[in-house]
């Protein structure tokens, strides 16, 4: 059943990552950094699927198991803390944050 | 798409298409049970979440202030920089030896199941304990400070 090669997996998910990485580098609106940050989970996820069929090993596939209740955790937290922020500042640009430094 | 569209609701709409290529690739790779796993967490609840806190603080009219162009240039350059080590470090590998006979029901419920309530028994039961302290955590930062008074 392996039709595609996994380096074709290796390759997708190098991009997907790197596309998630330029995400939280490149905007400023912290629900997009969020979105971005799961983009890279899910790149990592792939890559271990991918693996875990080539190797016939069900490990992979329960680990991609824990990560996906790691970043539903992740994102339920970090949306409240985006919304207590919103109410505070009425904004969600992260360079608001720098008044955090003092 | 996902980086470059202006209103975050694009965003996410970008977004939910991705998650379901990436379920679709499961489908490809055998693994049923994530895939119904990925639909329901990814498309089910976290995008909802997005689009929920989205439409509460009414972001969806583009309010992000520019960045200066150097940020920007300063970011692509960081990022490209990124891929081209990933390119580097991935060319060097050597092609994985061909697996045995792929096996059809790699990723169904009952061989997930046994190898999860075997062998990964206490993360399991970790993530159980996580989960609680991460609704518990995001009930108490999404309370208002009106109902703090209240309480």
């Amino acid at each position: 059943m392996n039709a595609l090669p996994i380096d074709y997996y290796v390759w997708l998910s190098a991009t997907l990552f790197t596309i998630g990485v330029l995400g939280v580098l490149y905007r400023r609106n912290a629900i997009i950094i969020f979105m971005c940050i799961e983009l890279m989970l899910n790149a990592v996820n792939l890559l271990l699927v991918a693996f875990s069929a080539r190797l016939n090993d069900p490990s992979g596939q329960v680990f991609v198991f824990f990560i996906m209740a790691v970043a539903a955790a992740e994102v339920a937290v970090g949306l409240a803390i985006l919304v207590t922020m919103y109410r505070a500042t009425r904004s969600t640009d992260i360079n608001i944050l720098n008044r955090l430094k003092w | 798409m996902v980086v470059v569209s202006k209103s975050p609701v694009h965003s996410v709409l970008y977004l939910i298409i991705t998650f379901f290529t990436i379920a679709g690739h499961y489908v490809l790779l055998n693994a049923e049970f994530l895939f119904i796993v990925h639909i329901i967490v990814y498309a089910g609840a976290i995008m909802v979440l997005f689009l929920y806190v989205i439409m509460m603080l009414n972001l969806n009219i583009e309010m992000e202030p520019h960045k200066s162009t150097m940020l920007k240039f300063a970011a692509t350059i960081c990022a490209g920089l990124l891929l081209i080590v990933l390119v580097g470090s991935l060319k060097g590998t050597e092609a994985l030896p061909a697996s045995a006979v792929a096996d059809p029901d790699l990723g169904s419920v009952q061989r997930l199941g046994k190898v999860m309530f075997d062998e990964f028994l206490l993360p399991f039961e970790i993530s159980s304990v996580l989960l609680l302290a991460a609704m518990v955590g995001a009930v108490m930062l999404g309370k208002s400070e009106k109902a703090n008074d209240i309480l």
